[in-house]
């Protein structure tokens, strides 16, 4: 009981004196994470909404394998990532290994089948309901599929942040492209993850507690932003 | 796609641009990052040298295998017979003696197996096996276990059967390890530095210590600029000329927790 007082007081602490090494991690974990989902929800929205529009060979297959996606161990597709980017692997004169682009690439690739798979989904109910009248007006592909996106985008706001959770609590796929290097790539999640293995579990509670602080505030920014839209 | 990569790849450029004065990179054992040695010595180093030095902080085996694959300059070890393999396959350009400490065996505060008043090293694991005290071992092929390993076959003990029962492989970094050991009141083997600076200690203490079979010499080595045409030579060597010379050894040194000096500069100029 004491180690979660003392962990209460130590965020607060934490938090109160606007620590710059804090401030520094929170940033990095924000660009990597939100830039990560924008970008997935910059290919995953129109993907998930041919997905669930268009008809053409396959399709069944790219869906199922696109549902499979959501479930890929992080650790995994950080081994990936790195045997990709590895000076030894294909893509190392790219020199991003140990870089927060790096990061962002992984998260991306981490997020994407979530918010294609769940737009997927939420773009079929609504064509399917509205299939017939879409065809009488004669609109062009591109038409149909901006509106059914603006027609479902309450659901697709809910896409976006369950992307968003992937991203900013996952550990196993930024501590291996990343490496959790000093004020550079240190993010919350690796933060959390090296003061555990210090034995400092106050602190990393007291971490762990400030990233969730944060994640509220962003859900609280979008909803609030949501609610004045419709 | 396009638009990714090439957001992507600004990114990755930008971080270069701000890191200019090509940063050094170091893999290194975890002991010397969680102790926070390297926070003593890094900004002395980059204020003299005007180099930015970044630390990927993992367990041997795996800072030996990011190295092989060209993502170093500079390895930072503790597992004398891998780094000289690492030299002969002409991945290192040379190894350089650092510094030592030593290695302690933790337990439980009341010492069922009694390896407190064991004569070796050897001895104290002997008595954990006819005990069948639950021992926990890194099982990650770090500096750590390689040496738990080389002191098991000195007591002439074949773990293998036992795995799973009292000796448990964590698979984990030395932290997680003592978090796990702790946990179910295991005793295991760890470097004296890890756990000077290690918090979450509770009813555990050090039983054995001061074997000589418990040496833990760290050593350094340049990754061989023939082998990865890519490593940062001039940075990699100054950085190793800075650590064995009479300023790192001195910091080294000086470097203290708790009114404890956690390592012991050793490096042989020549």
């Amino acid at each position: 009981m004491q180690d979660f007082q003392h962990s209460f007081t130590y965020a607060f602490r934490l938090v109160v004196q606007a620590d710059a090494t804090l401030l520094e991690i929170v940033s990095l974990s924000l660009r990597v994470s939100v830039g990560a989902t924008l970008l997935a929800c910059l290919i995953g929205l129109p993907l998930g909404a041919i997905l669930a529009t268009r008809d053409f060979p396959g399709k069944w297959l790219l869906t199922v394998i696109t549902n499979t996606l959501m479930g890929m161990p992080p650790v995994v597709l950080g081994l990936l990532v790195y045997m990709l980017l590895s000076r030894a692997g294909p893509l190392g004169w790219l020199e991003m290994l140990y870089t927060p682009g790096a990061m962002i690439l992984v998260q991306f690739l981490l997020v994407l089948p979530i918010v294609t798979a769940l737009t997927r989904q939420i773009i079929e109910d609504s064509w399917q309901e509205y299939k017939e009248q879409f065809r009488s007006l004669c609109l062009s592909n591109t038409t149909t599929i901006l509106t059914l996106l603006w027609d479902t985008r309450n659901g697709l706001l809910t896409a976006a942040l369950a992307g968003f959770a992937r991203a900013i609590s996952e550990v196993g796929a930024v501590i291996i492209v990343g490496g959790n290097i000093n004020h550079l790539t240190r993010v919350m999640t690796t933060a959390i993850a090296l003061e555990t293995s210090k034995g400092d579990l106050a602190l990393a509670l007291a971490l762990g507690m400030i990233l969730l602080s944060i994640a509220l505030v962003v859900n609280a920014l979008v909803y609030s932003a949501r609610l004045r839209v419709t | 796609m396009k638009s990714i990569l090439f957001f992507i790849v600004t990114c990755s450029l930008t971080n270069a641009a701000i890191a200019s004065q090509k940063a050094i990179l170091v893999q290194s054992t975890t002991s010397t990052a969680n102790s926070g040695l390297y926070e003593y010595l890094l900004p002395r180093f980059e204020e003299a040298h005007k180099t930015q030095v970044n630390v990927v902080a993992v367990g041997t085996g795996q800072a030996i295998r990011n190295a092989s694959n060209c993502d170093a300059d500079v390895l930072l070890v503790h597992a004398k017979s891998a780094e000289e393999k690492f030299i002969e396959e002409g991945l290192g350009v040379k190894r350089y003696d650092l510094m030592y400490n030593d290695f302690v065996l933790i337990g439980p505060e009341n010492d069922p197996a009694n390896i407190a008043d064991s004569i070796t090293a050897a001895d104290a694991l002997t008595g954990i096996a006819n005990s069948s005290s639950i021992f926990a071992s890194r099982g990650d092929n770090s500096g750590t276990h390689q040496k738990e390993l080389g002191l098991w076959l000195e007591a002439g003990i074949d773990t293998k059967p036992h795995n799973g029962k009292w000796y448990r492989e964590t698979g984990s970094g030395m932290g997680a390890t003592l978090n796990t050991s702790i946990g179910m009141n295991a005793y295991t083997l760890t470097d004296r530095a890890t756990w000077i600076s290690f918090k979450n200690r509770g009813q555990h203490k050090v039983l054995f210590e001061g074997d000589a079979a418990l040496f833990n010499q760290y050593g350094v080595i340049l990754v061989s600029p023939e082998k990865c045409p890519s490593v940062n030579a001039v940075g990699g060597q100054t950085f190793i000329d800075w650590l064995t010379g009479p300023s790192g050894q001195q910091l080294i040194a000086d470097y203290q927790l708790d009114g404890q000096q956690l390592f012991y500069p050793n490096a042989t100029t020549d």
